[in-house]
């Protein structure tokens, strides 16, 4: 295994290693000290492999978003960003309503984040730090639900939407998915630890009622959990895939079901495809740029069991 | 939330100049206990209300429908069948197509993904510079969506013009028909699994492993263990409850492939997971059932299947967990 390599440290570095170890940087969303070797260039090299294979696929897309179909199927294909980038996006845009699937998506995906992170945190404060009967076995429902795949439910959930008269549009996808297990749980990791009963109690002393606790008390403790919350929620909630899919039909898509649908309807430009993959792509690499550390931070965090 | 919102109106200080009256005190102090007892029930409802409507009760139903011939076409007409739909996909050999193909995808994208992320996550938790630029690299897929993953690993994955036969065509093992093959297929759906879920397995192991304790390590080295026997006698034995919960995740998720498959090739190919349903899945199954021929009965039986199958993968899972903890004592 490739994991040997870097183990080839001095014996003699051990002691002095850990003894003047660098204190962890203060950040709420890294667990305890673990064990912290420096590592040598292997390390480096496998990463740099890996970063490449990770990279390679979205700069294909851009690559291949700015060409011709016929430039990109060549029997060598270009390696570098073509002309053609504007044409292809403009072609796209026309061809799989991208306007309007662009726009459905940030309707979802924003109503999907607001929701989920008022309902969520009050759940995950009510779990993490309130007494009431049930709530060990409520709990243990919360995290049961989490192994649910949506496959099980989808024919009745397509039939009631028709009932509802909602076959089609947003709320169709909406209203599933306004709540998420995995952010009750993540909230009440978070706020077990970082919220103290003392802080609780002092407003009570106070006479401030649950919700007013909630208002001044809960959410200004919350705020760094529920923004990697709400970032994940929204990836999450915009990536979505199958249940648009089968609920969203060519005249309203999400920008996902539209990028389906370019692929599955006709013949396809592969290039236009690719320009569509960009566009769906582009806005989430942004918010990963910008935001990269605290959603990683948030997923380490959220899987840590406790 | 309807409940809390008046009593925090009720709380609100009575005007200074009027002295509380002991009436007024035990209306509040009612209120006080009644706030305090439902209020947590008031917090967590909305979830359990929006589970039971969109979750549980169309996941009870599922298994009605299933006793039921229901087509696309009138959605509000019901005719009892009973086992009549189960029996049609339990004696169709596409049915047992999707579950072995769905099996095999399985294992071939989940047991090379988490050893991947297993040891990227030993590297990641050596001191590292920029430790954090590499922990985002490694998530960047994670950030991108199942349709524009897929659809670029088409590109990449095409017979003719395809980046990947264009790259083999140098050792001479260009040609290959990868959506084609029944094993060629397999894999180029499971590149795109690993592919997209590998760093974000990685970053679960890594929060892991720094939760271990130093002194393990410490004492192992001591008694003279070499590191790649730390790595096999202190970390992966301290891992074994997060790689067990990685284990069920993706068996979770790779039950659920629907869109790698139905954009590999596109098209109605993508519908039906292949001219010979070499990559098709049990959810492309599903699909293709209700969506596409617009039987809902049968789609609602397939789904049924998956829950059993589910529950078979579940108690599996619990044995081999049960047998890896006698033969760790």
């Amino acid at each position: 295994m490739t994991i040997t390599s870097p183990t080839k440290v001095p014996a003699s570095v051990l002691p002095a290693r850990t003894a003047h170890r660098a204190p962890k940087r203060a950040s709420r969303f890294k667990p305890g000290a673990g064990q912290q070797l420096k590592g040598g260039p292997f390390a480096y090299i496998a990463l740099t492999v890996v970063g490449i294979g990770s990279l390679l696929p979205l700069y294909w897309t851009l690559v291949a978003a700015s060409h011709t179909q016929d430039e990109v199927l060549a029997s060598t294909p270009p390696f570098l960003p073509g002309d053609r980038l504007f044409h292809n996006l403009d072609a796209a845009w026309n061809q799989a309503h991208l306007g309007k699937a662009i726009l459905n998506s940030f309707i979802v995906s924003s109503c999907i984040t607001l929701a989920t992170l008022f309902f969520c945190t009050l759940a995950g404060y009510a779990f993490a730090k309130m007494r009431f009967r049930g709530r060990g076995a409520l709990m243990t429902g919360v995290i049961a639900t989490l192994t649910i795949p949506p496959q099980l439910s989808v024919v009745p959930l397509f039939m009631m939407m028709s009932d509802l008269g909602w076959s089609g549009s947003l709320e169709s996808v909406i209203f599933p998915t306004l709540v998420s297990a995995f952010g009750v749980f993540f909230m009440r990791q978070y706020l077990t630890e970082a919220l103290p009963y003392e802080l609780i109690e002092a407003a009570k002393i106070d006479g401030a009622s649950n919700f007013r606790i909630v208002r001044s008390v809960v959410l200004p403790v919350a705020r760094p959990a529920m923004m990697v919350l709400g970032m994940l929620t929204f990836v999450q909630a915009w990536n979505d895939f199958f249940w648009p899919y089968l609920a969203l039909n060519q005249e309203n898509p999400t920008l996902q079901v539209a990028l389906g649908q370019l692929k599955a309807s006709y013949t396809p430009d592969e290039s236009i495809v690719m320009a569509g993959g960009l566009i769906s792509t582009l806005p989430l690499l942004v918010v990963f740029v910008v935001f990269g550390k605290q959603i990683v931070g948030g997923i380490m965090s959220g899987a840590v069991k406790g | 939330m309807a409940t809390s919102t008046p009593t925090r109106d009720a709380y609100a200080p009575p005007p200074p100049k009027k002295p509380a009256s002991a009436r007024r005190q035990t209306w509040r102090s009612r209120l006080w206990r009644f706030d305090d007892k439902a209020s947590p029930y008031a917090y967590i409802a909305p979830f359990f209300l929006v589970f039971g409507a969109f979750g549980l009760y169309p996941l009870i139903y599922t298994g009605w429908i299933a006793l039921h011939r229901v087509e696309m076409t009138g959605l509000d007409q019901m005719e009892w069948v009973g086992w009549d739909n189960f029996d049609r996909i339990l004696h169709d050999s596409e049915f047992w197509t999707a579950v072995s193909n769905t099996f095999l995808i399985g294992v071939m994208s989940t047991v090379p993904q988490l050893l991947v992320a297993l040891g990227l996550a030993h590297l990641l938790n050596y001191k590292l510079r920029a430790s954090t630029f590499w922990r985002t690299v490694i998530l960047t897929p994670y950030a991108t969506s199942v349709a524009s993953a897929a659809l670029v690993f088409a590109l990449v994955f095409r017979a003719d013009g395809g980046l990947l036969n264009w790259a083999l065509e140098f050792v001479g093992l260009g040609d290959t028909n990868w959506a084609n093959g029944h094993w060629t297929s397999k894999i180029a759906i499971s590149v795109i699994v690993i592919w997209r879920w590998t760093g974000y397995n990685t970053l679960i192991y890594l929060a892991a492993m720094q939760a271990v304790p130093s002194d393990l390590y410490e004492a192992a080295s001591l008694d003279g263990a070499s590191r790649w026997q730390q790595f096999l006698k202190v970390t992966i034995p301290s891992l074994r409850p997060t790689i067990l919960f990685t284990i069920v995740i993706s068996t979770i998720g790779s039950m659920q492939l629907f869109g790698e498959p139905l954009l590999l090739e596109g098209g109605t190919l993508g519908a039906i997971g292949g001219n010979e349903n070499q990559y098709e899945t049990l959810s492309i199954y599903l699909y293709n059932y209700g969506w596409n021929l617009g039987h809902l009965g049968p789609a609602a039986a397939v789904a049924w299947a998956m829950l059993a199958l589910l529950l078979i993968i579940a108690a599996v899972n619990w044995l081999i967990g049960r047998f890896v903890r006698k033969s760790a004592v």
